[in-house]
């Protein structure tokens, strides 16, 4: 019984967030706990991107706090930030247009030097054996899909105690989706990795998250488990009715 | 024909060592897309630490052989003028990153402007001399009593910039050093969220290009026996103007256009007018700039997304 271990892995606690003199976050509470899969959803612009960007450092947090392990991350420079093991898979994907698929996993791994490199790098072709095809490849001449599944494996290559994904299901087909997500689900259950994921396709985010946060112009306006998101009536007008199927 | 190839062999001494310099101009542009124009004068301050440290070493230490004081020279020039560009990079560019993208331009040019006018006031504005080094010539054949030679300094250049590159260019490609510099190339935020301290890499590029112009100044200094405070201008210029020629951001362009500068050089100077050979090597950078703006190897600005 130890009082450290209540603390949330993830503490974010009233940040706002500016673009300029525009306010982007209004004073954002978000908290991720060690083992949980941890959802926000939000429609275009709420604001969901920007808080991942600014956990780490970019754009800085003007006011609020973020800590991470109960250590305060606020003001930390995004490589320090890296090397607590927080992973991320950003918006737009993010590939390094001109390395290959290899090099482009070799960047995820460069926290360790590339000390486990292969046996992780054969985890990632068993979750995505499409990038062991296209190893040699240039990664700007990937397909969407094909650089989404990457940026993900190159996330998970730098062995994160906290992975955060953006987006992973855009432009995805269907059946890769639900395979990202087992895939999550996965390595949530087995090796009870931290998961904090935005999503706007909010129906699978739900039901695959333990609890979800719902986003709104810069605050969040609710939150609550998975299941009670997806049966609370004002969740399903703005986000799910006509695309649940 | 003679005296083509031996027009030939002196434009690649010279564009051997253009090439060396050109990697420090499109490195640097490569990674955070500023023109470095004090990296000529770098050279020529390199090239002023292999003056000083040669003279120290033959005259009160008495070293007798010319290829370990070359090479001890060589490896103190790159040491000091890495941590002289580490230093800039750290006061004039650093501070004004995120700033317009002029502000670290202008700082260039007034960096350029201390480190001539400092190497002026210290060393005096004449030329400094050294005892020549190296003296042997080979003479390669001889027709109608015209010898083509190149000379063992010509040699010791040509050979001294094909190893250097080949080991610069595996240090891009194969180590994490290198793959870090193209990421922060490529990506300098996602480069960040990977735990790459993009400052540090940014520093170390600068000190690997400047370690390369220190090269370029002790064989300039072994080549030409004499090193002025003003130096740094036409070679940086030409260097720089390789750079665009190969395409600015590209490695092998950097050394195919300071190949190409060097010879095109040599051979105007031979064939059409001595008096006018800096106007040749900077009417290409015109050219290029207007028909060819990325240059022969460089990629064209748009990209998919």
């Amino acid at each position: 019984m130890s009082a450290v271990a209540k603390e949330p892995l993830l503490a974010v606690k009233g940040v706002k967030t500016y673009y300029g003199n525009i306010i982007a976050l209004k004073g954002v509470d978000v908290n991720v706990n060690e083992g949980e899969i941890v959802t926000l959803i939000g429609a275009n612009g709420a604001g969901k991107s920007t808080l991942m960007m600014t956990i780490f450092g970019q754009p800085r947090a003007r006011e609020g706090q973020i800590t991470f392990q109960g250590q305060d991350i606020t003001k930390m420079p995004p490589h320090e930030i890296a090397r607590l093991r927080i992973a991320q898979s950003p918006e737009g994907r993010r590939i390094f247009p001109r390395m290959t698929v290899l090099e482009n996993l070799q960047m995820g791994a460069s926290l360790d030097n590339l000390k486990y490199f292969d046996e992780d790098a054969e985890k990632m072709f068993t979750l995505f054996p499409r990038l062991k095809e296209r190893l040699h490849q240039r990664g700007g001449t990937l397909s969407g899909g094909e650089q989404q599944m990457l940026a993900i494996a190159r996330a998970l290559m730098a062995r994160p105690k906290l992975l955060m994904l953006d987006e992973p299901s855009l432009g995805l087909a269907p059946l890769i989706v639900k395979q990202i997500f087992e895939a999550i689900r996965n390595l949530n259950k087995t090796q009870g990795l931290t998961v904090f994921l935005v999503e706007q396709n909010a129906f699978h985010a739900l039901k695959l998250a333990h609890r979800g946060y719902v986003m709104v112009n810069g605050v969040v306006t609710m939150s609550g488990s998975g299941r009670e998101l997806l049966e609370n009536p004002e969740v399903r007008a703005a986000y799910l009715e006509g695309g649940a199927h | 024909m003679e005296v083509f190839i031996q027009q030939v062999i002196n434009g690649i001494t010279i564009g051997s060592l253009y090439g060396l310099i050109a990697i420090g101009y499109t490195m640097v542009f490569g990674i955070i897309g500023m023109v470095n124009f004090a990296h000529g004068d770098v050279f020529m301050v390199s090239a002023f630490f292999a003056l000083i440290f040669f003279l120290a070493l033959t005259a009160w230490l008495g070293i007798a052989s010319i290829t370990i004081t070359l090479l001890i020279v060589m490896v103190i020039s790159m040491v000091l003028t890495g941590l002289l560009s580490w230093a800039i990079e750290r006061i004039a560019y650093s501070p004004l990153r995120g700033s317009f993208r002029l502000a670290p331009l202008i700082s260039a040019i007034g960096m350029s402007i201390v480190l001539s006018n400092f190497v002026q006031v210290a060393q005096g504005p004449r030329n400094k001399p050294i005892p020549p080094m190296v003296r042997e010539t080979f003479t390669l054949w001889e027709n109608n009593g015209y010898a083509v030679t190149i000379s063992l300094k010509q040699v010791i250049i040509m050979a001294v910039t094909a190893v250097l590159l080949v080991a610069f260019w595996y240090m891009v490609q194969k180590t994490a050093l290198g793959r870090a510099q193209r990421a922060c190339e490529q990506d300098r935020k996602m480069a960040g969220l990977l735990g790459i301290n993009v400052d540090r890499t940014i520093s170390l590029t600068f000190v690997i290009g400047a370690a390369l112009a220190a090269v370029a100044g002790t064989l300039y200094l072994m080549y030409y026996g004499v090193v002025h405070f003003a130096d740094g201008f036409t070679p940086g210029v030409k260097a720089f103007t390789a750079a665009v020629l190969g395409g600015i951001g590209s490695l092998p362009g950097a050394v195919l256009g300071g190949l190409l500068i060097g010879l095109i050089e040599t051979l105007w100077g031979q064939y059409v007018s001595a008096d006018y050979q800096n106007v040749a090597a900077f009417s290409i950078l015109v050219i290029v700039l207007i028909f060819m703006p990325q240059g022969l190897l460089g990629r064209p600005e748009v990209e998919k997304v």
